[in-house]
């Protein structure tokens, strides 16, 4: 097996200055936004008292996901020693790094009180699983830097292994606590249920390679880098099944939740009268996001193409927005079981009167704060690529893997 | 947390080298004050515990737990005198509506710290009318889900927010099986001294407990019931068994809503 | 980390009370402001200079006790230095004591330190029983023990 030669990312000045400026010119936007609710207050937002975690949380959640997700590719390379995943390894890290940091900002950007993060940091409570998720956060960025480090230094090399498997079960543990951060709630139908946290690990393995995949073709392409097409078949391949993953999860939590008479209005708001997240969650998950990539993936001649694997992946990104959506927002709209058995006909503070779902309507700060993350996610990456050596000069199959020049 | 005479020891290390000029400061305003000179008790002069009863000078026990017997059937429809006194006992009617806002989405970002609910039975038909608010629960899930530990429950069973260290996750809000609980949209403007108040924080029902600490025997929303003539609100110790809640509660049927939970509510409910 | 933070806060307000210090001295002004309370009695609760530099760590215990524990009685209560340290205009009405030119406002202006009380809590002490108008007492919701009248509407603060 040939030697892999890491390179930085050479783009003409004006082109990589050009990508920072407009990735710069979006997380200031986000800034912007953030700005602006933090001086007025979250009545500029659509979040309200029924929903109290709106668009910023989906994105923010949505990162962090596909943050731990994105260091899969690493792992798989270190901990189960497929050799062929090993030359993505860095960039693996580098990815999930940049991911966490940009869903973390937007977490702590959307908080009543931002300027009191020095509270989270110093006063815990460990009953929750919130302050775990702190703790798990910080972790994940300390043991994946370290384990970056132990790829790059040559003479680190003996500690790579035990970091990589450090990095992989924390990153499980990781997605478990965010998932968890909504099983935990008892007091509403639609989380309530342990099945969310493995549904969280295998909707980040998607997500997190849907994302990467994605990336590392857009920074392959820039610097005419090649991948070669049993690299990209073996992706792809993963891709297919963690899509057929996240559709067992799906059953798994429709049937669990179906067992009980009480939430049978539940599985009927999502899968028939829950109007926009009916839609959402036939429409922008199930269909656009998970089968039709999989339709792709597996179409004899499309899924040979770069560019349909490409867009199986972006449909996979925008399937798990819509995920996050159905989840976090739908979930909230759900009108809370108060009184079971009894329909509430009138109330001053919006209770579901008449089985109504909340209102919610995200308003464009909310927006541009979430678009900021990925901004900042996307820029850490730009950075980190073009200064240090996180890139293969080339992917190319007789480059990474002898054999599988053959095989493909 | 350090008292009086430990910080006084810690900044006379730290002020070493500023003594001389903080003497010369000092000596212009006449405030070199040795210790023992008899202080005025200012912190009480015309302050609101005045006409209130006597401030509280121990810390709060377990030996009291708060709560409440709503009787539904004594509550009337369309009457909403329990949530006007709360919004102006709490201040909460204090705040304005933001310049620019849309009056639909305002409505359901402003606080309630209780409400008025009306329900119907689905297979009987019974309607009942009841206030909702904090149940201040034995096993608060709002307490359990707090990062920074904001959400507490006091020795006396008010769940309440400590406002100092809330950061405004609102994660509570998420948990809290009664959706009691608001979040604070907008600056307040107008706060009362015994009711503060800020934006970017959780808050709800704390059983008046400003009340609570000057001694007063019950609460706006019980207070505001009774002067209508209904009495469908009883506040009182919930661990006294001599106190009329206890003995209210001994002789009606009542029950905790959503039960299933096992949270051991303080506020209880008959004929719902 | 939290300590290192108060520690620092607390040197730099110091400084920042030597600095003001000298700055009143040259200007000639008192410490406190002329027309409150504060200004008609010897000392603050505790020793002036002592106040000065600690004002916050015995607010910020006096805060642990009373939203933890209930206590009221103290004399450390953020309220007592509202009560006491307020000024009033020409016309007797109130100042904030957050405003630039008042107690609160005017030093932690000067020192250049957030002043981030005044967020929830009120600028303007309550008003005593009986002077608001149909109203009996403020935050107290006005209701005397065993009183059936409705709490009449407390008095809104200034800012």
């Amino acid at each position: 097996m040939k030697r892999i030669v890491y390179r930085e990312w050479r783009l003409a000045p004006q082109r990589y200055w050009g990508l920072l400026a407009l990735l710069a010119v979006i997380a200031g936007m986000g800034g912007l936004a953030f700005w602006y609710m933090e001086h007025q207050g979250h009545w500029v937002t659509g979040m309200t008292n029924e929903i109290v975690w709106g668009t910023p949380h989906l994105f923010a959640i949505f990162l962090i996901v596909a943050a731990s997700g994105a260091l899969n590719i690493a792992s798989i390379g270190t901990v189960f020693g497929k050799t062929t995943y090993q030359p993505l390894g860095r960039f693996s890290g580098l990815l999930a790094v940049a991911l966490l940091v940009g869903g973390l900002l937007v977490l702590v950007l959307d908080l009543g009180r931002p300027d009191r993060l020095i509270v989270a940091m110093t006063s815990y409570n460990f009953r929750s699983i919130f302050a775990w998720n702190v703790l798990l956060y910080t972790g994940f960025m300390a043991i994946v830097i370290a384990y970056l480090v132990t790829m790059m230094e040559r003479r680190l090399k003996g500690y790579y292994k035990a970091a990589g498997t450090l990095a992989f079960t924390w990153r499980l543990l990781l997605t478990t606590g965010t998932g968890s951060i909504f099983g935990f709630i008892v007091a509403r139908q639609a989380y309530d249920t342990a099945v969310l946290a493995p549904m969280f690990i295998v909707m980040s393995f998607l997500y997190g390679l849907a994302v990467f995949i994605l990336v590392l073709m857009f920074a392959c392409a820039q610097d005419g880098r090649p991948i070669g097409p049993y690299l990209l078949k073996r992706l792809k391949g993963l891709m297919a099944i963690f899509i057929a993953g996240v559709l067992l999860f799906i059953l798994i939590y429709f049937l669990t939740k179906l067992y009980g008479a009480k939430n049978y209005d539940l599985v009927n708001y999502y899968l028939v009268s829950g109007g926009r997240y009916t839609l959402a969650f036939w429409f922008g998950w199930v269909i656009l996001g998970l089968l039709a990539p999989y339709g792709i993936i597996m179409h004899p001649a499309l899924g040979q193409d770069p560019k349909w694997i490409a867009g199986a992946s972006a449909l996979v990104i925008f399937g798990g927005l819509a995920s996050l959506y159905v989840i976090v927002i739908g979930g909230q709209a759900f009108p809370m079981t108060l009184f079971p058995d009894k329909t509430i006909l009138e109330s001053g503070f919006h209770d579901g009167v008449g089985g109504q779902i909340s209102a919610y309507a995200p308003s464009l700060p909310e927006v541009l704060l979430g678009l900021g993350g990925v901004a900042v996610a996307l820029l850490i990456t730009a950075v980190g690529v073009r200064v240090l050596q996180f890139l293969p000069e080339s992917l190319a199959d007789k480059d990474i893997d002898p054999h599988a020049a053959v095989k493909a | 947390m350090k008292n009086p005479s430990d910080m006084k020891n810690s900044s006379a290390v730290i002020d070493e080298g500023r003594r001389g000029f903080m003497r010369t400061a000092a000596g212009v305003a006449t405030v070199t004050l040795a210790p023992g000179v008899l202080l005025h008790t200012l912190a009480h002069a015309g302050s609101p515990g005045q006409g209130g009863g006597v401030p509280r000078a121990e810390p709060v026990t377990d030996a009291v737990r708060y709560g409440m017997l709503i009787d539904t059937t004594r509550c009337a429809e369309g009457c909403t005198a329990c949530v006007s006194a709360c919004n102006r006992e709490n201040g909460l009617d204090l705040q304005e509506m933001p310049t620019g806002a849309d009056p639909a989405l305002w409505d359901r970002q402003e606080s309630r710290w209780i409400r008025k609910v009306k329900v119907q039975d689905n297979l009987t038909g019974h309607v009942s009318n009841l206030p909702l608010m904090c149940q201040h629960c034995e096993h608060p899930p709002c307490v359990d889900v707090c990062p920074t530990g904001a959400s507490f429950k006091r020795a006396d069973g008010i769940v309440m927010v400590d406002r100092h260290l809330c950061i405004g996750c609102r994660y509570c809000m998420m948990a809290c099986p009664y959706k009691a609980r608001s979040f604070i949209h907008a600056n307040v403007e107008e706060k009362l001294t015994l009711a503060p108040r800020g934006k970017g924080c959780v808050e709800s029902c704390n059983l008046c407990v400003h009340r609570r600490d000057h001694g007063q025997p019950s609460t706006a929303c019980a207070d505001a019931c009774a002067a209508e003539g209904h009495h469908a609100i009883l506040f009182g110790d919930l661990k006294d068994p001599a106190s009329p809640l206890s003995q209210a509660l001994a002789k009606l049927p009542s029950r905790q809503l959503r039960e299933n939970l096992a949270l051991n509510t303080g506020v209880r409910y008959s004929g719902v | 980390m939290a300590n290192a933070l108060v520690t620092g806060g607390r040197v730099s307000l110091g400084l920042a009370g030597a600095l003001l210090a000298l700055a009143v001295q040259a200007g000639g002004s008192p410490f406190v402001t002329p027309g409150s309370q504060a200004a008609k009695e010897r000392s603050c609760v505790e020793a002036t200079d002592f106040m000065r530099r600690n004002h916050m760590e015995v607010i910020k215990h006096q805060r642990d006790a009373t939203v933890h524990g209930g206590i009221r009685s103290t004399k450390h209560s953020l309220a007592g230095c509202i009560d006491c340290h307020v000024a009033r205009d020409a016309q007797g009405q109130v100042l904030p004591v957050n405003d630039e030119q008042q107690f609160c406002g005017a030093c932690h202006d000067f020192a250049a330190v957030r002043l981030n009380c005044f967020d929830c809590h009120a600028t303007v002490p309550a008003p005593a029983p009986g002077k608001a108008a149909g109203s009996a007492g403020q935050a107290l919701g006005g209701a005397s023990p065993g009183s059936s009248l409705p709490p009449g509407h407390p008095q809104p603060a200034a800012r």
